[in-house]
């Protein structure tokens, strides 16, 4: 039965932009790229806990392969760049950060979208010469939100997969006890690399189909910051752990952000950070598990016992 | 011209290492990784501006007046919302619960900061004239700065070593699970050691603000030197801090002077990997400690 109501649901949601208008598709847009990054997020930071800051980082090199081979490339091939472009830098910060307790990898991360931000503009400011650049794609809002559907399913779907294979379960143990994971034969560090690098590519693949909404790019504009924290929270909103918890996140928290940064720019920090704070003091394991606990409150001892 | 570049680099480095001081001793102590330690600095030079700019009180009498509020802020903080986290008893959720509450408190003390300060650039004039030292001309103020700095850090540093309250303090950083065993109180200890942690984030605080620009803005910043320094230094290790805060201050003024100043968070970056692929628990630290 979940089968059949996934795919009706994502018929729907496929045909959904014909509706909306322009100011709809936009939203749509906007709404499917953050389910599409929380859950690429809470592939690897779910069931490992290692918080990842740096998914702006990802996101905006992604953008700016577009930026940059948009004109010379053919679009599918410059899709393909980005993804391995994000793979290969989300191999290097595994390599160096990995093997490492997870706090290393959480300050590493904290700075690594300034860090790339840094480069990209030296290298602009001194080697091309050009700072700002443009993406002149004939794609539509739509075909963007088509594109970004397409990344949830399969984002969902590497989900479901790897909940069922060894590689989930293997992670799961990395996460409750990691010196119970090495002794249990698990390659601890090669494990959590090859969730890093997909949940990664994934991050990267959203930022580089995103890109053409905002046909002049710079680094100042795709290294948001606001995207790493908004991806966190919204996960963890939901509940990282769970299949559809970021996307439960996703949704209520875009929508609400949205209303509030057109009506509040200036207290948009102090909600993000009582958002926070909400998480960790009142929502530990995020609403979907909250629900679950209201309706069956047995549920609850079980695990706790 | 390197004189003078080795002059800045070290006067700059010096109130890093203050600064990594107090992270140092919330993470290696309290065990508490204080996303929201660079705010806290923030927030003295915010209060220290605002003596000297309304009563002209100078920034070193501020000195004296913010320290004992960030020892009162920190405690009340790790009392207020640490506490409760840490009582939950769950090891592997504490890490992970500890960073999300204070990058919430982050946003919360950034927000606030932003509304009541504005977002513009803030300083203030003091003691600013050139000294000659060595052929080096060197603003006082940045001079004073760094003495008051090393002053600090070698007090906190000689109590750490000699006294009994600084061989419980460390007993704690290096043994939390045992230390209790030999009678020390390590909660207290932990809360002791996060409420220092705030003095000294507000010490740096009012130092820095005698000679930095800065904004409602710049916490993370701050925050992030301090947790490589930290690192380099290795986690709870107050010297291994001064020194790597010093190396810190030099590799930033170097490289802004030498290669382009628009890189200096590469070069801390580049150190940081460096340090974190050779010695992992830092310049000073043990290995497998």
């Amino acid at each position: 039965m979940g089968y059949v109501f996934s795919a009706i649901a994502f018929a729907l949601l496929a045909v959904l932009p014909l509706f909306a208008g322009d100011y709809g598709t936009g939203l749509l847009v906007g709404l499917m790229g953050y389910v599409v990054l929380a859950s690429a997020w809470a592939l690897f930071s779910g069931p490992t806990r290692y918080v990842s800051l740096a998914t702006v980082a990802f996101f905006g090199v992604g953008a700016y392969v577009v930026a940059v081979l948009n004109e010379v490339l053919p679009y599918p091939v410059v899709l393909f760049c980005a993804a391995l472009t994000g793979a290969g830098m989300a191999l290097v910060v595994g390599l160096s950060t990995l093997r490492l307790a997870g706090i290393y990898f959480v300050i590493f991360t904290f700075g690594l979208a300034e860090l790339v931000r840094q480069l990209i503009t030296w290298f602009e400011v001194n080697v091309t010469g050009t700072l700002g650049r443009y993406i002149f794609l004939d794609l539509t809002a739509r075909d963007i939100y088509w594109q970004l559907l397409a990344l949830a399913v399969l984002t969902l779907g590497a989900g479901w997969w790897i909940r069922r294979s060894r590689l989930g379960l293997a992670l799961r143990v990395i996460g409750d006890d990691e010196v119970v994971a090495a002794h249990a034969g698990i390659p601890v560090a090669r494990t959590k690399l090859v969730l890093f690098v997909i949940s990664a590519t994934i991050i990267t693949l959203v930022g580089a189909v995103q890109a053409p909404r905002w046909v002049y790019v710079e680094p100042s504009i795709v290294f948001n910051p606001t995207v790493s924290f908004l991806t966190v929270i919204m996960a963890l909103l939901g509940g990282a752990n769970r299949l559809w918890g970021p996307v439960a996140g996703a949704v209520p928290l875009f929508l609400l952000f949205e209303w509030l940064s057109a009506r509040f720019p200036d207290h948009f920090s102090i909600l993000l950070g009582l958002m926070f704070l909400a998480v960790v003091y009142a929502l530990p394991d995020g609403v979907l598990a909250a629900l679950e606990r209201i309706r069956r409150p047995s549920v609850l001892k079980e695990t706790k016992a | 011209m390197l004189a003078s570049t080795l002059a800045l680099g070290i006067i700059l480095g010096g109130t890093y290492a203050l600064l990594a001081m107090g992270l140092t001793l919330q993470y290696g102590i309290a065990r508490i990784l204080n996303l929201a330690y660079g705010e806290f600095m923030l927030l003295s030079c915010f209060v220290v501006t605002g003596l000297f700019t309304a009563w002209g009180i100078g920034p070193l009498l501020g000195l004296l007046v913010v320290t004992p509020a960030g020892y009162a802020l920190g405690w009340l903080v790790h009392a207020g919302m640490m506490s409760p986290l840490l009582r939950r008893g769950d090891a592997g959720r504490l890490e992970v619960d500890t960073i999300l509450a204070t990058f919430g408190l982050l946003f919360v003390l950034q927000g606030i900061m932003l509304i009541v300060f504005g977002s513009d650039f803030t300083s203030y004039s003091y003691l600013d004239q050139g000294v000659s030292l060595l052929g080096v001309t060197v603003a006082a103020n940045r001079l004073v700065a760094l003495a008051v700095s090393l002053a600090i850090g070698l007090g906190l540093y000689a109590v750490l070593m000699r006294s009994n309250w600084g061989r419980a303090m460390r007993a704690v950083a290096l043994a939390p699970q045992s230390a209790w065993l030999v009678g020390i109180d390590v909660d207290r200890m932990g809360r002791q050691g996060f409420a220092l942690g705030g003095a000294l984030a507000a010490a740096g605080g009012a130092l820095v603000s005698m000679f930095l620009t800065f904004s409602a803005a710049d916490g993370v910043v701050f925050t992030m030197k301090a947790l490589i320094v930290v690192i380099m230094g290795g986690v709870g290790n107050v010297l291994g801090a001064l020194v790597a805060g010093l190396l810190l201050g030099l590799a930033e003024v170097l490289v802004a002077a030498f290669i382009d100043p628009g890189l200096t968070l590469a070069a801390t970056y580049a150190l940081f990997l460096v340090v974190l692929l050779w010695r992992p628990t830092g310049l000073f630290g043990r290995v497998g400690g």
